[in-house]
């Protein structure tokens, strides 16, 4: 609900938004440029011995003011005509003109009307609700997908338009939910909905009668300082009724022009001064610096619009349609969808036309309409969820949980949960699985285990429909393809070949770098932004599933690298092992964002082994800062398999590896890369106290070893691998 | 307070519409291409000894902003509920406002004068821009205003 919240008043309101965020932007910098130029009074001038200096120049002065920037600008007669200038408080004199500046005024007109006068100002005004309206869901959106309040500036993944579009939004998010609350009490102001006229008791003053003191002579503008004043108008010296006016950060008050007695005096009301705090917070005047901040956030807009559009984009072509969906009431298997990015979808296509081919009277709906009271002929419920972030629930299954525990127990039909996700990241499948453990809690039976789907693997998606099929009798095979993006050919250019001799035939396969869209580069597909770590998609000649590797390249390199192990029955490793240069693969770039080295300076430990070098190798390559790195690789033999040995032979040299230990498995001392951590213990624990990052590639057994290695070696220390996990600090890539 | 009470009892008296001591009358004022927002404008009378008499006509909605027709506003003391049914939108830079009303006979010849206040946003304002004695002779004469308008004129 939020997320449609946020949706269409910013797609609608986008344009509307950049123009004002723009012309915002623009005159943010007059006020500061004002502070900047104007003369400022000398301190401790009073109001009396500046008007005594203006009227030795003029001495038909009107009025005097003084802008918040310090700026006193003077208004008089000339020969019957009213002239105005901005007043040097030294000698008097005019030293500029008073009319406002042509580009500014323009500008504010633009900004707050679109040149449309009322009609301009709604519009403005509701431009400045759908930002408010935005701010609000969108942090609501950004805690939620951080995990909470407390951790808005947690670090984020994900592709680069929304990670950029939170980006931006955290640190400006205060300044337009400033600006746009601002400008919406201006509005109101302006067409009077508020109670903040000024008080005036002009009405009620009872002059002396008598003419002719100066303005110099009278106490009250000798003991105002001209840092208080905001104007001082003059009475009519023919008309013994009217009285000086001066107006100060005070309040007004009414002066005798023949005794300078203090007629009246008003102080601003509560209403009128919270007015003038709205106006000086909006447009920066009397807070230049403030303004220039707000500007600064204001063109953050821009890019959040393009990011946000392209979001929105990039969701719409994701959701693929289910055709033939039955009724809820008619359904005899109630397909549930909790989905966050629309990928789970796909899954739920490929179910859904299965089960209703083999018979069956399938009904698909997100998660949040889930309502047993409806499914009147169901005989089971199967759930399709992926996870939010850290453990929460995904967009379309909100509520879900709630409704599953308020519902009365003892249902009859049974259930199924398939959770989907990413090993990688710490709460991995979290909200599927409370669903499952909430529905046995609750008293539902499971048609088949509680079982999970890792990063898409139609294989996981097979064996978990076979089960399903065997469980309800029904004759089930779900092929799913994830729709896949584009594939492009990829050239072999140079390949390297490894331990052989130590049954681990291994190369490193290095590819040209394709060319890439427009479309592409913006909304971070394909070729377009890709880094170590990131998975390349291979699809070898003879099936239509991918199998994927992780890059040990970035974009930046200009090349498309990868370390590939040959698997004696392996249809897809064969035919890598087999490419020679100038010859094409089909191929496409997955993000793999929870497994990137990131742009921190905290120390890196990376632990890899065999095939598992390459991501790790990546980082190394690209770490052109010299952040501290940490390799720990484990291989078999340092005369065999000993990949990137060049290389990081170099690249310690450069500086961008301070650290390598090695651990080789076959020899004379067989070690694993468990054994080099747990010798390295001290230091480890120094490096994780320092804040560093873990980061592990390899076989399952491997980072299982690894794991409890480092729990091994962090316990004593109060830190665990789970802990560090937790604060995105301990990742893994396993295959 | 003396002076606001006469000039509630003397606004009723200023028009008379339809009535057969008053004559149809047209004001028109033209303003210059001053480089500034849109003006608002007070048009008010005062009787032969300067007193505040009553308000012909405001140009400009948003009543926060009438104090800055200053003139108007401390001859008037800002009465709102005096204005209700004579205000209209502010004039821009190089437009024209013509206003028709029914003004009573008394007040032509008999020193009665017709001020025009204006003011303008960020720029000074400009009390007493045009003073004109209504008289049936000056009908139909541009008057010349001081900073913002360009030309005053009445006829019948």
């Amino acid at each position: 609900m939020i997320r449609v919240v946020h949706r269409w008043p910013g797609l609608l309101a986008a344009l509307l938004l950049l123009v004002l965020s723009l012309s915002g932007a623009a005159l943010s910098l007059f006020p500061a440029a004002e502070q900047l130029s104007v003369p400022q009074a000398e301190a401790g001038l009073s109001v009396a011995r500046l008007t005594e200096r203006v009227l030795a120049v003029h001495s038909q002065v009107e009025q005097i003011r003084r802008a918040p920037s310090g700026k006193i600008t003077a208004y008089w007669f000339e020969n019957g005509v009213p002239e105005a200038a901005v007043i040097n408080s030294v000698t008097g004199q005019g030293v500029a003109s008073a009319d406002p500046n042509t580009v500014e005024r323009w500008l504010t007109s633009l900004h707050r009307s679109l040149f449309l006068g009322d009609g301009g100002r709604m519009a403005t005004a509701a431009g400045a609700a759908a930002m408010l309206i935005l701010s609000l869901s969108g942090a609501m959106l950004v805690a939620r997908r951080a995990g909470g309040w407390r951790r808005w500036f947690a670090p984020i993944r994900g592709p680069f338009a929304g990670r950029l579009h939170v980006e931006i939004a955290r640190v400006a998010v205060a300044g337009f939910l400033l600006s746009s609350a601002t400008a919406l009490w201006m509005t109101a102001s302006t067409f009077d909905l508020l109670p903040d006229a000024a008080a005036s008791s002009i009405a009620r003053i009872e002059t002396s009668g008598r003419t002719g003191m100066t303005a110099a002579e009278m106490d009250l503008l000798k003991r105002t300082p001209v840092a208080e004043l905001r104007s001082l108008t003059f009475p009519d010296p023919t008309d013994a009724m009217d009285v000086f006016t001066i107006k100060t950060d005070r309040g007004v008050g009414y002066l005798d022009q023949g005794t300078g007695a203090l007629l009246a005096w008003s102080n601003p009301t509560g209403w009128q001064r919270i007015s003038e705090t709205v106006y000086m917070l909006h447009t920066g005047q009397g807070a230049a610096i403030l303004g220039l901040l707000l500007g600064m956030m204001a063109l953050g807009v821009p890019a959040m619009a393009a990011t946000g559009c392209i979001l929105w984009l990039a969701g719409q072509r994701g959701r693929p349609r289910i055709c033939g969906n039955a009724a809820a009431g008619r359904a005899d298997t109630i397909l549930l969808i909790g989905s966050e990015g629309g990928s789970t979808w796909g899954f739920a296509a490929t179910l859904h036309t299965a089960l209703t081919a083999a018979g069956q009277a399938v009904h698909v709906a997100p998660m949040s309409s889930f309502d047993p009271a409806r499914y009147r002929h169901a005989r089971r419920i199967l759930i399709l969820a992926a996870t939010y972030g850290d453990g929460d629930a995904p967009a379309t299954a909100r509520g879900f949980l709630d409704r599953l525990k308020t519902l009365p127990p003892a249902p009859v039909v049974p259930m199924a949960v398939l959770g989907f996700g990413d090993r990688s990241f710490p709460a991995y499948c979290a909200f599927a699985e409370a669903v499952a453990r909430a529905a046995e809690a609750r008293g539902w039976s499971m048609l088949v285990p509680y079982d999970t789907v890792d990063r898409q693997s139609p294989q996981d998606f097979a064996r978990w429909g076979q089960r399903l099929g065997e469980a309800t009798d029904i004759e089930l095979e779900l092929v799913h393809q994830p729709a896949l993006p584009a594939a492009r050919p990829l050239t072999l250019v140079s390949r390297r070949e490894y331990g052989a001799e130590v049954q681990a035939p291994t190369a490193i396969l290095r590819f040209a770098l394709p060319k890439v869209s427009l479309w592409q580069w913006l909304a971070d597909r394909g070729f377009g932004r890709f880094s170590a770590g990131d998975l390349l998609g291979v699809l070898p000649e003879g099936s239509s599933a991918a199998r994927f590797y992780s890059l040990a390249s970035g974009r930046r390199d200009g090349f498309v690298e990868i370390v590939v192990k040959k698997h004696p029955s392996g249809l897809c490793s064969g035919q890598l092992f087999n490419l020679k240069p100038g010859e094409t693969v089909c191929a496409f770039i997955r993000l793999n964002p929870g497994f990137h080295a990131g742009r921190s300076r905290t120390p890196l430990i990376l632990i890899g082994a065999g095939t598992g070098i390459g991501p790790l190798a990546g980082f190394v390559r690209a770490n052109a800062q010299h952040r501290p790195v940490h390799l720990f690789f484990g291989m078999r033999h340092p005369a065999r398999d000993f990949l990137y040995e060049e290389e990081l032979t170099g690249w310690h040299r450069e500086g961008r590896l301070r650290q390598l230990v090695t651990a080789f498995s076959r020899g004379r001392m067989p070690r694993y890369v468990q054994h080099a951590l747990r010798e390295e213990a001290a230091q480890i624990v120094a490096l994780v106290r320092g804040g560093a990052r873990v980061m592990v590639c390899g076989g399952r057994g491997m980072a299982a070893g690894v794991s409890s290695a480092l729990a091994e070696i962090l316990t004593p220390a109060g830190l665990t691998p789970a802990l560090l996990k937790a604060e995105g600090r301990y990742v893994e890539d396993v295959y | 307070m003396k002076l606001l009470l006469a000039a509630l009892a003397m606004t009723t008296a200023l028009t008379l519409p339809g009535s057969a001591m008053a004559r149809p009358v047209t004001l028109t004022a033209t303003l210059s291409n001053y480089g500034g927002d849109g003006a608002y404008l007070a048009l008010y009378v005062t009787d032969p000894q300067g007193e505040y008499a009553g308000t012909l006509w405001i140009a400009g909605g948003k009543s926060k902003y009438y104090e800055h027709l200053s003139g108007w506003y401390r001859a008037s003391g800002g009465n709102r509920a005096e204005i209700d049914g004579i205000t209209g939108a502010s004039v821009g830079a190089g437009r024209t406002l013509e206003i028709s009303l029914d003004l009573a006979d008394v007040l032509f010849d008999a020193g009665y004068t017709l001020h025009v206040d204006a003011a303008v946003e960020d720029m000074r304002d400009s009390p007493n821009e045009v003073a004109v004695p209504l008289t049936s002779a000056g009908a139909q004469t541009p008057v010349r205003g001081r900073r913002y308008v360009s030309t005053v004129t009445y006829s019948f």
